[in-house]
């Protein structure tokens, strides 16, 4: 017999391309519900295309990442609070745009989303949020995640699985207690890989137990070159888009996702 | 965020200097700091705020025992990382079997002045980057673009010897984040880190990591720049629940020769100290010192 299957999916990043790949790639695959862990925009062109398709949806459940914390209330910035000015310099480029082109409907939406998502799938109780159970902004790499430091947050959260996303690169382990982590990634940029594909996570709940698979997607990454051309995105986003390197805003990689890309 | 007015720190300068402080929960253990080689440096550093040098035994050098023992119980308590500094790390003898010791139950970074790291250590440091699960990191303390300006503060002929050893980690594949501590303002504004970027780039490392610290006014550094006025301490109900959550102690301790504190700042400071080891420095600690004034008001933290 098959299992059920769910999708769960963040940082969308104003992709509305990707983003209609990753859904119909995850209902295809049979998916029954899908969970959108966070931030909506940033980085891609015309932040009004992705709503469409997000909101009232009956398979889709979406939840509030710190951008979309930002952008709902209208702050000024990100507060990413980068260190090198090139840094700021972009992530600023990206804000102000995304705040300017979505509408207000759009923004009281994003204001309202819930935090977090429990669920119980199998004998597995399931949370699922943006950075970590404890911080929207707290970032979930892999290379600093210890084995006992997962099974401390998992524990706090009374949680056998945990997804989040927030960091854009995404990973899953298994804990040897056979509790698990997956961070989902993002399906709104390449996760700074040289591939020009996104991600997101397909679960599969079997005779109790669940397994998650990390699934790339391809979709016409060209034609949204195009369109943040068009839109006068800076070129260093165009690239990261055409190349699957990220070009700007490293600084919150650790120094093994760092060395591990083009940059 | 966390920033008092000006009003309140007049009204409080009038106040006389005897506080009820806050009280600060240790919400979880995310970073341990070891103080692997005690306040043994070779260099002796005018903005030192633990005044290390040559001749200062003030701290021993731990054991590798001592770390394995502070590494397995931060483990666990659920640890995320584990950070070394001394004094200067590369001086302990052990210093390899200490940086696999932590590397093997998560992330690490090792502070350093970076002299030390000569062409073998460079090249071992940069297997240990390659072959480790999680996360290797090496923060290289720099006050200066120029020799002149760098040398004022960590010693003479410093500056280039700070930068061969970046150049020997870089050649063996480590980008180490480089630690600047802005005793002079104008470092940190927008274009003394634009120069600190030119710098770096000019030397061949195409992406520079870097970060700014403010200076301590303790150690020797109290002597360089003055010492704390009396209204500059913290008080019950300076701290919202997001200043405690910015506040490093609110989620790191440190463990040295000696026994166990609340952070790296204060361990020069006697009644700071929690006890023989981690075990029993889980407690919540009191904003008592000065030093926690700068750290609320500035937003530091030593963590990268
Ligand atoms: S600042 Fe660092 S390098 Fe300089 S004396 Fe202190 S411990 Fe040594
Ligand atoms: S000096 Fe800073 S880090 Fe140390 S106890 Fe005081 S507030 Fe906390």
């Amino acid at each position: 017999m098959k299992g059920t299957r769910f999708a769960v999916f963040g940082g969308v990043y104003n992709n509305h391309l990707s983003l209609k790949a990753t859904l119909d790639d995850a209902r295809s695959r049979g998916a029954q519900e899908l969970f959108c862990l966070g931030d909506m925009g940033g980085f891609g062109p015309n932040p009004d295309r992705v709503f469409p398709l997000l909101r009232d949806v009956d398979d889709l459940y979406v939840m509030q990442g710190n951008y979309d914390h930002s952008i709902g209330n209208r702050l000024d910035d990100c507060a990413c609070g980068y260190t090198d000015p090139r840094d700021n310099h972009f992530a600023q480029i990206s804000y102000d745009y995304t705040l300017e082109n979505t509408a207000d409907t759009h923004k009281d939406w994003l204001k309202q989303l819930p935090g977090t998502f429990r669920k119980t799938w199998g004998r597995r109780r399931v949370l699922m949020a943006h950075g970590s159970p404890r911080r929207i902004n707290e970032f979930l790499w892999e290379s600093m995640c210890p084995d006992a430091f997962l099974a401390s947050l998992l524990t706090d959260a009374e949680a056998d699985l945990l997804f989040v996303t927030h960091t854009g690169i995404p990973w899953k382990r298994r804990l040897p207690d056979g509790r698990m982590v997956v961070n989902v990634g993002a399906i709104g940029r390449p996760a700074n890989h040289g591939q020009t594909t996104v991600d997101y996570a397909l679960v599969e709940v079997k005779d109790r137990e669940v397994e998650v698979s990390i699934m790339p997607v391809a979709y016409d990454h060209q034609e949204l070159a195009r369109e943040m051309r068009e839109e006068k995105l800076p070129e260093e986003f165009v690239e990261t888009v055409l190349t699957g390197w990220w070009t700007t805003c490293l600084e919150v990689l650790p120094a093994k996702e760092r060395a591990a890309g083009k940059y | 965020m966390g920033l008092l007015s000006a009003r309140d720190l007049i009204r409080r300068a009038k106040e006389p200097a005897t506080y009820d402080s806050p009280v600060l929960e240790l919400e979880h253990l995310d970073t341990l700091w070891l103080q692997v080689t005690g306040t043994l440096c070779n260099l002796a550093c005018l903005h030192c705020f633990i005044s290390c040098g040559p001749n200062n035994d003030s701290h021993d050098m731990m054991s590798l025992g001592q770390v394995q023992e502070a590494v397995d119980r931060a483990v666990e308590e659920g640890v995320k990382e584990f950070y070394f500094t001394g004094g200067e790390p590369f001086m302990h003898p052990q210093i390899r079997e200490m940086i696999d010791c932590a590397l093997e139950h998560g992330p690490l970074t090792v502070l350093t002045n970076g002299i030390l790291i000569d062409e073998e250590m460079a090249a071992w440091l940069g297997d240990r980057f390659r072959e480790s699960r999680y996360s290797f990191d090496l923060r290289v303390s720099l006050d200066g673009t120029t020799a002149a300006e760098n040398d004022a503060i960590r010693g003479r002929h410093t500056f280039e010897k700070i930068l061969s050893g970046v150049d020997r980690l870089h050649q063996n594949g480590i980008n180490p984040v480089i630690t600047v501590t802005t005793c002079h303002a104008e470092l940190g504004a927008e274009a003394g880190r634009q120069r600190f970027f030119e710098l770096l780039r000019s030397r061949g490392l195409e992406r520079p990591r870097l970060k700014f610290l403010a200076p301590f006014k303790i150690g020797r550094e109290e002597r360089r720049g003055g010492g704390y006025e009396d209204y500059e301490r913290l008080k019950k109900g300076d701290l919202n629940e997001e200043a405690k959550e910015s506040l490093q102690c609110s989620s790191c301790r440190m463990v040295t020769a000696k026994g166990a504190y609340p952070c790296p700042i204060l361990i020069e400071v006697e009644e700071a100290r929690m006890g023989d080891s981690l075990d029993d420095a889980l407690e919540p600690i009191e904003l008592n010192h000065p030093a926690c004034y700068t750290c609320f008001v500035e937003g530091v933290t030593c963590r990268t």
